[in-house]
């Protein structure tokens, strides 16, 4: 049976990747996750310095889901270079670092010393967090921009460019097509959904930053129904996400278009998830007489 | 040993007032394995909603006729749609359990005397920091505070352990009148400078500060179990730091399910 699917010049073992943010840096979960079993390991969003983050609370739970503003706290890419990376790649994790920036520089920057760095698979481009006043979405809510960093990104890197899109936009397609036309080799769908809670009885939003980002299983259909429109729109792969809980919920996302998948806050409920979801959808693979899971890929009958 | 995850049987769950409960737990790898002041996460609903597992201090360690851990006991206050569901839970029912967790507390011997400091709720990690304590022979000895006297538990399970036990309730209607924090105070007054003695302590926020500032005061050291909400437990998710800066340090959020849930009061940085 095969799992392998192609990223760019990537090929990963599996489509099953953790979301950024939701796995710390990997290492915190080693001891329970076999890292190299995951066809990658997206790691926590970096700015070329440390970040200290919003105050808490960070997170409130919402109707199946949770909002969050943790504010990017982040130990920069320096440190993550010299500690984290010699054990990530000890356990054999194939990384993804997801890149931040509050200016072009930054980003291609950060990405520069990340290309230099043994053992980095692939830049995520992070144009799309909610949660931050400088960087992030600024640069995912505008096209032109969006083709500007991605551009800029792409002459600071030969590993493979993949920009995280925002679905807090009109259409997510033509932000995808920008990301193309610029030379991402994919793209990497949805981010949060912008969000607020209000506790009535304080008249106080729930969480420190007042608006977050939510995230779970209660934007699983529109998360799906993104990467649906997106990959009808490019050649390039598209990596799908949003409140993926179940191999179930893989298979759907990649049945709609995605050549891999990222499951982030299912792994905050449940960090064993990620051996069954692979013997779940081997077992759908079995059933249905699938050889490849790449074959699955946008076979959508609709 | 890396935290196991396990659908833990309810043994037992018994209401202590219209708020509180004890659920027993059959848990006994993960019983075997916790230290006082390690907590679990426990998935209150097999479905989406509440999606999140909540933060629980292991309470007690549950053991069998021969002596071998078989449990553990979580002390809950029904304050959420979470802990409304482990209220109503019932023998028999299954609960995914996760552990153990965190940082424990660092045990003193004599001569040290440890104090504990509980506020409502937070008595939960002193059950088993008794028991641990009753093996260095330090002893012990609890400030107990809560709203009314119905909301304070386990009075004789902690004296029949040769706890001195020092209560408080904001009504008077058992112990002082007013918060635990006053006993405290007087206490660490009346003691030789001497004397050593670590106060532990877990409860409000408030609560935590003010030991913090009286151990400063008298000049003792003091472990202090904080509550944050918590994601996933494990580091994951960033969402329960706490300011923290130790030796001469700048301030900076440090997640507390990995470095905590019990920090020195000295390196906390209160907002």
């Amino acid at each position: 049976m095969d799992l392998s699917v192609r990223i760019g010049s990537l090929v990963l073992k599996s489509p099953l990747m953790s979301a950024s943010g939701c796995f710390g840096y990997g290492l915190e979960y080693a001891d329970i996750v076999d890292l190299s079993s995951l066809g990658a390991v997206v790691v926590k969003g970096l700015f070329l310095k440390e970040r200290e983050g919003h105050p808490p609370p960070r997170i409130v739970e919402t109707p199946s889901g949770m909002l969050n503003a943790i504010g990017l706290q982040g130990i920069g890419v320096h440190r993550f270079v010299r500690e984290k990376m010699p054990e990530l790649r000890r356990l054999g994790a194939v990384v993804i670092v997801n890149v931040c920036g509050s200016s072009i520089d930054e980003y291609a920057e950060v990405t520069r010393i990340l290309s230099d760095c043994e053992g980095v698979a692939a830049i995520e481009l992070n144009i799309s967090c909610p949660n931050i006043k400088e960087g992030g979405i600024q640069f995912g809510c505008n096209l032109a921009s969006t083709g500007e960093v991605v551009a800029a990104v792409r002459r600071a890197t030969a590993l493979p460019l993949i920009p995280k899109l925002t679905p807090n936009v009109t259409s997510v397609p033509s932000f995808a097509r920008a990301a193309e036309e610029n030379g991402a080799d994919a793209v990497s769908l949805v981010n949060t959904f912008l969000a607020m809670v209000i506790d009535p009885e304080t008249r106080r939003p729930a969480i420190s930053n007042g608006m977050g980002g939510l995230s779970g299983p209660a934007i699983r259909p529109i998360a799906v129904r993104m990467v649906y429109e997106c990959a009808k729109q490019v050649r390039i792969p598209v990596i799908g996400m949003g409140g993926i809980s179940s191999a179930r919920d893989v298979l759907e996302f990649m049945i709609a278009g995605a050549t891999a998948v990222q499951v982030g806050t299912a792994n905050f409920v449940d960090p064993f998830i990620w051996p069954r979801l692979q013997a779940g959808i081997e077992d759908y693979m079995t059933r249905h007489g699938v050889a490849r899971v790449a074959d699955l890929v946008g076979t959508v009958d609709f | 040993m890396p935290p196991l995850d396990v659908p833990a049987l309810v043994l037992r769950n018994t209401h202590l007032s219209p708020d509180y409960n004890v659920l027993h737990l059959e848990a006994p790898a993960i019983a075997a394995a916790s230290q006082p002041g390690q907590f679990v996460m426990i998935r209150t609903a097999a479905g989406t909603d509440p999606l999140l597992r909540r933060p629980f201090s292991v309470f007690e360690v549950l053991r069998d006729a021969a002596g071998s851990p078989s449990g553990i006991s979580v002390l809950s206050k029904r304050i959420g749609p979470g802990t409304a569901r482990l209220y109503d839970a019932a023998a028999g029912d299954r609960l995914l359990v996760l552990g153990p967790l965190g940082k424990p507390f660092s045990l003193v011997s004599p001569p040290a005397e440890a104090w504990m400091v509980a506020g409502g709720v937070g008595l939960a990690p002193f059950a088993t920091l008794t028991e641990a304590l009753r093996s260095t022979g330090a002893p012990a000895r609890l400030f107990y505070g809560g709203r009314t006297r119905a909301d304070l538990f386990y009075l004789d399970w902690f004296a029949s352990r040769g706890v001195t036990l020092d209560l408080a309730t904001e009504d008077g209607s058992l112990g002082a009148h007013g918060r635990v924090t006053a006993p405290l105070d007087d206490a660490l007054r009346a003691r030789a400078a001497s004397l050593p003695v670590t106060l532990y302590a877990c409860g409000p926020e408030p609560m935590l500060k003010a030991v913090a500032g009286l151990a400063r005061t008298y000049g003792r050291s003091s472990q202090l179990s904080t509550e944050r909400i918590m994601g996933c437990g494990l580091g994951g998710c960033y969402s329960c730091v706490v300011r923290v800066r130790e030796a001469g340090g700048a301030p900076h959020f440090v997640r507390s399910c990995l470095n905590g849930p019990v920090f020195n009061g000295d390196d906390l940085v209160w907002e």
